[in-house]
């Protein structure tokens, strides 16, 4: 008789293919174990060349200084932190998937939680280099840390936003790498068991912390793991919240609005999903995961933008709405001149991309499209990068005193570090394929009795 | 088990029918003394049981759209409790066509006079959106949307009892699709409208949020009471510890994040203190000090400190506590929304405030029980059912 003979009738399967778990063993490490195919070596070389030029971007900006770029007395912000507040939204998918899904016991996250949190590290990392090179002598960074005041620094301004960013992002990274590493560890021991060349076998003998697999080792991993969901849990609202805080807190029309925290949050979801959704669509053919990457996995995150892009929307329409209600001239113009405004196009670029355009995945053959879904999710990249901007960039631009007002726009140097920074995000992502295993092996094994397309077929009859 | 059905006693009977003689007492000896006071009461019960029933189908259509098993076994206590919507609806249109006056400062016509020395230049600049007519246009749209989306929610979950299959709940997964994404919309503007516009000078972006979150906690707070209540009576012996621990985690975690929003809100407000925002809580901080701060201490520090363990959540006696706790919370939160924009600094909870309450309560409690009793207690041909009364967690 099957485990799982209660599981409803109307969950599909989510695991196709009539695996074992021998197979998945196999299937899941085979990208560690075999040879790079010449896709992943394309793909590679293409990363690697924008990282490049990125490192040459950044050097040039380290050595000429700030100068360098197109920001101006104005528009004080721009680009760089257009970019920075784009790569932490996109890690917001992982702890996301990691931590909220965990608790709410939403099985197929466990196919997509171990690259949406290698993708969460990345970004986070991509999302650092922005503000660290913005302080333009990076090499007195450490001055944002409350240090005593003989290192040089003064000691810091707690009250400042800028500050609790230094904080919340820290600990995200801290706590990200760390809930991910976890669940990393008894997948490494198998993949140490399997090795047949002995420095392998040793490198990932240490990676592995020596797992075992005995029922304590299996018990201590089930406890971390729940507290760490805890403390993940708050941690996903919290980071783009303080993010927010970095305008909400000031008194520039289009910054000071208070529906920021929450709404900041629900875009970096909605933009971290549309990430995970383009890089799992080429994995999952690259890797050849399709039957553990299912059509379903896919379906259900486009739920998830359709739901996150729509609270987005609701957001935009309630902020045009207050800034007229409101009746304060200053709000209603900031928000006129973002829509009719010299930077009209990047509004419309962001409103089409994130409000409208989702909207198509209310359509069952669009969402279950692997085409459609994966140009919509570059559509939702490039809108969330928009929203940043505009939000940025247009509120500075003309602010109180017309006669500062100005407009900005981006050297190469500028676009060279972002490009530079996908470049970096793909080449990490690239590696860690080959590297790591890509799915949460042992999680994933745990639920092919409920959930695997034979066991399925059993329990319907 | 599968076809026992809610049945009234004496005592279900009896006590709403004398709880609502209470509230009309307590509105009758109100209106004789202080009606502005009053009206301010009922519009604070109204809206607040309202919330909750509006919550109760907001989590029902949840439930659908997100493939929810473990809640089955309680889905029809949320399911009934949107059944006092038509009560409520129809409370908070009479409360605007008889009441609006003393409730809300913007429908006094002077204020858009030129000539008058009452001309308010800020709201007549707002009179596209608040004025009378399109106020009832929206009034009756989210009594439509509400009860009809309700009604129909429920009445394919009771035909599904009928006829099995998995038609009527892939129907109700469309209903229940429709409806979060027109909620999307209302919850926001119907804050708007019912609360936010009594200080009407005041502004908030995030305030429909925030009472949406409010809305949500005290309605899983209500369900836990309600489950427990039918527990108790030995109706729902199919409900484990596991689905109170559920049940018990939505308001730990709905608390939270009620908090987190009212930090959002008001940290954003008095950080930049600009004039025309912080006045809310400067009316607020001189005038009812201590009910705000009770405010954040009973719906913060109280929920989070009962509910945090994993144990807490699974025993009855804990979650009657936190329940308790987290109504009365929320209810003093939205009388902290409505008084300081209608009563004003003279402000007082007697007899009136908690007779109106007791009142509603009633009426709610009579119209959740009579819907409760029309149905069995659980949705036999639920193709989750089997899921969740295994739900071992």
């Amino acid at each position: 008789m099957s485990h799982a003979s209660n599981e409803s009738v109307v969950r599909d399967p989510l695991i196709l293919g009539n695996k074992t778990y021998h197979q998945m063993t196999e299937e899941i490490c085979r990208p560690i174990e075999g040879k790079a195919n010449k896709y992943w070596w394309a793909s590679f070389i293409v990363a690697f060349t924008a990282m490049i030029w990125g490192i040459i971007c950044l050097s040039y900006t380290v050595g000429n200084g700030i100068g360098s770029w197109g920001a101006n007395k104005t528009v004080g912000w721009a680009w760089d932190i257009t970019n920075f507040v784009w790569w932490i939204g996109i890690g917001h998918a992982g702890t996301l998937i990691s931590a909220v899904l965990l608790l709410f016991r939403q099985r197929w996250r466990m196919s997509i939680n171990r690259s949406a949190e290698a993708m969460t590290i990345f970004a986070v990392v991509c999302a650092g280099l922005f503000p660290l090179f913005h302080t333009g002598r990076p090499w007195l960074d450490y001055w944002m840390l409350p240090l005593p005041n003989q290192f040089g620094s003064l000691w810091v301004n707690f009250n400042s936003p800028l500050l609790w960013d230094v904080f919340a992002i820290s600990t995200y990274f801290s706590v990200s790498l760390v809930f991910w590493y976890l669940g990393l560890l008894p997948d490494l021991a198998t993949v140490r068991d399997r090795c047949v060349n002995p420095t392998k076998r040793f490198i990932y003998g240490a990676l592995s912390f020596g797992w075992k697999g005995t029922a304590r080792d299996w018990h201590r991993f089930e406890e971390v793991s729940l507290v760490l969901a805890g403390l993940s849990t708050p941690l996903v609202l919290s980071v783009h919240t303080i993010v927010s805080f970095d305008f909400a807190t000031s008194i520039v029309p289009g910054w000071h609005t208070t529906i920021f925290p929450p709404y900041f949050v629900a875009g970096a979801i909605f933009s971290g999903f549309a990430m995970v959704l383009t890089l799992l669509i080429i994995a999952r053919k690259v890797l050849s995961l399709e039957q553990y990457i299912t059509m379903q996995h896919i379906e259900l995150m486009n739920k998830i933008i359709i739901l996150t892009g729509s609270i987005v929307g609701v957001a935009y329409i309630t902020e045009f709405f207050i800034a007229w209600y409101s009746g304060v001239e200053y709000e209603s113009y900031a928000f006129m001149n973002r829509a009719f405004g010299p930077y009209w196009w990047a509004y419309w670029s962001m409103m089409t991309c994130n409000v409208i355009s989702p909207q198509l995945f209310w359509f069952k053959k669009i969402r279950t499209s692997i085409t459609a879904t994966f140009l919509l999710s570059i559509v939702v990249n490039i809108g969330m990068w928009f929203e940043r901007f505009v939000i940025i960039v247009t509120s500075l631009h003309r602010d109180f005193l017309p006669s500062s007002w100005t407009m900005y726009s981006p050297t190469y140097i500028e676009v060279g570090i972002f490009v530079g920074t996908i470049g970096l995000f793909f080449t990490l992502f690239l590696i860690f394929s080959r590297v790591f295993p890509v799915i949460a092996l042992a999680e994933l094994k745990t639920i092919l009795k409920k959930t695997g397309n034979q066991y399925k077929k059993k329990s319907v009859l | 088990m599968m076809d026992q059905k809610f049945e009234l006693n004496q005592n279900n009977k009896v006590l709403p029918l004398v709880m609502i003689a209470v509230g009309v007492a307590a509105v009758a000896i109100g209106f004789m003394s202080d009606p502005t006071r009053t009206w301010a009461s009922l519009l604070i019960n109204n809206f607040y049981f309202n919330a909750i029933a509006l919550a109760g189908t907001f989590f029902v259509a949840v439930q659908l759209i997100a493939q929810s098993g473990w809640s089955v076994a309680v889905i029809r206590v949320p399911e009934a409790m949107g059944a006092f919507m038509k009560y409520g609806m129809l409370g908070m249109i009479l409360i605007f066509v008889f009441g609006h006056h003393d409730l809300y400062h913007w429908t006094h016509p002077e204020l858009y006079d030129k000539a008058s020395p009452e001309y308010d230049a800020i709201l007549a600049g707002k009179s596209g959106f608040l004025n009378i007519p399109f106020f009832m246009v929206r009034i009756i749209a989210y009594a439509l949307i509400w009860v009809g989306f309700t009604f129909m929610i429920r009445k394919r979950s009771l035909e599904e009892d009928q006829l099995g299959g998995v038609d009527s709940y892939r129907r109700k997964v469309t209903l229940g699709a429709v409806f979060i994404v027109l909620f999307a919309v209302t919850s926001s503007t119907s804050a708007w409208d019912f609360l936010m516009s009594i200080d009407a000078h005041w502004f908030s972006t995030l305030f429909g949020w925030y009472t949406f979150a409010g809305l949500f906690v005290s309605g899983m707070a209500m369900m836990a009471l309600l489950v427990l209540y039918l527990k108790s009576r030995g109706y729902m012996d199919h409900v484990n510890e596991s689905h109170l621990h559920d049940v018990g985690k939505f308001m730990f975690a709905f608390s939270i994040f009620w908090t987190y929003l009212w930090f959002s809100q008001f940290m954003l407000i008095w950080y930049a203190n600009l004039p025309e925002e912080v006045v809310y809580y400067q009316i607020r901080w001189i005038y009812f000090k201590k009910l705000w701060v009770a405010n954040l201490l009973i719906n913060f520090i109280a929920p989070f400190l009962v509910l945090m363990t994993r144990d807490a959540k699974r025993k009855t006696q804990v979650l009657w506590v936190a329940g308790f706790i987290i109504i009365g919370g929320h209810w003093l939160d939205v009388y902290l929304m409505v008084t300081p924009g209608t009563v004003g600094a003279h402000w007082h909870i007697g007899f009136v405030e908690i007779g109106t309450f007791i009142g509603y309560l009633g009426l709610f409690l009579f119209s959740t029980f009579r819907e409760l009793s029309k149905a069995a207690i659980v949705p036999k041909n639920h193709p989750m059912l089997p899921e969740s009364l295994e739900h071992h967690i």
